[in-house]
């Protein structure tokens, strides 16, 4: 059960904080209470997991070189496949989704030659082939996302 | 262009803003730079659209949203750039990319992501979204996340020692 400043909280600062010295005490001042409140209802978010953590989402591509990829693996062989996928550092998702294609995962590496050496390691080290899908255009605006609560 | 420093800055922003009072002093300390520094730094980052947001990121799951659906469509190339615009436009979907198609095994160039509290809701949502786009003739596929095997790696890690500084 949230309190109604807990919801607030999570609504209403995905798109930015303040950027200021002081974000929490600006975020108190335009709520009307303390900044002690603001502090320690983040903490409790974050405590329970509501909140991932408070920080930045960078664009694709600003920094290093990304992909998205799709491999077909038999259902027998997907966690020995995706455990050694997860053992490159520049994995950064991997998912089983409900597809022909059912292994899905994101690479992340510092330019476009480390990134196809690693795709080529993955192939080799799994024995199977990899769609390589970059992204082309990001058409996303993000407005925040907001929470529908159930109490 | 940014720099070793900026780097280091959006790494550290990465792991979270710390819950107090002069949350960029305590980040400054650590790097070495005044807070009005970091606070500087971050502006023109923001400015540049390398930081897309700075802010409460949620845990979606932790929060009921437990069905995930990438969907995927294939359409005309001439109409990818309209089309993506107005997907992006619904609350409801996360992400919204235009990827290359692979081929006949692949045909699909545009992608986005639906979170829902449940399967029908996610599928009430798409066929929402099918319908106001006028998507009803393009090919589309549905793929709900089952499993998560890695939720993310440090996003630096990939970047060689002297570039992490």
């Amino acid at each position: 059960m949230l309190s109604p400043l807990h919801k607030q909280l999570l609504n209403d600062y995905q798109q930015d904080l303040p950027l200021s010295a002081t974000p929490y005490q600006d975020i108190a001042h335009s709520l009307g209470i303390s900044e002690e409140d603001v502090l320690s209802v983040f903490k409790d978010l974050q405590d329970k997991q509501f909140i991932a953590r408070i920080g930045s989402v960078i664009s694709p591509n600003q920094v290093g070189v990304s992909s998205l990829m799709a491999m077909t693996i038999p259902s027998k062989q997907l966690h020995r496949v995706a455990e050694i996928v997860n053992q490159y550092p520049e994995v950064n998702h991997n998912y089983e989704r409900e597809n022909r294609f059912n292994l899905w995962f994101v690479l992340i590496a510092k330019d476009k030659t480390h990134l196809q050496s690693v795709i080529a390691d993955i192939e080799l080290q799994t024995g199977f082939n990899a769609l390589y899908l970059p992204l082309l255009a990001d058409y996303f605006i993000n407005l925040g996302f907001e929470i529908e609560f159930d109490d | 262009m940014i720099d070793a420093i900026d780097r280091q800055l959006i790494e550290l922003l990465q792991q979270g803003l710390p819950l107090v009072s002069r949350p960029y002093a305590v980040i400054g300390a650590t790097l070495n730079l005044s807070e009005n520094e970091v606070l500087q730094r971050l502006s023109v980052l923001k400015e540049m659209g390398v930081i897309k947001r700075l802010g409460v990121i949620v845990n979606h799951r932790r929060l009921g949203y437990k069905a995930n659906a990438m969907v995927v469509f294939d359409i005309a190339d001439s109409l990818v750039e309209q089309i993506g615009g107005h997907v992006s436009q619904f609350s409801f979907v996360n992400l919204c990319y235009q990827r290359p198609r692979q081929g006949e095994q692949w045909p699909y160039n545009l992608y986005c992501m639906i979170h829902g509290k449940n399967r029908e809701k996610v599928l009430q949502q798409l066929a929402h979204l099918i319908e106001s786009c006028g998507l009803r003739q393009y090919h589309h596929e549905v793929l709900f996340s089952k499993q998560c095997f890695k939720q993310r790696g440090a996003l630096y890690q990939a970047l060689p020692e002297q570039e992490k500084v």
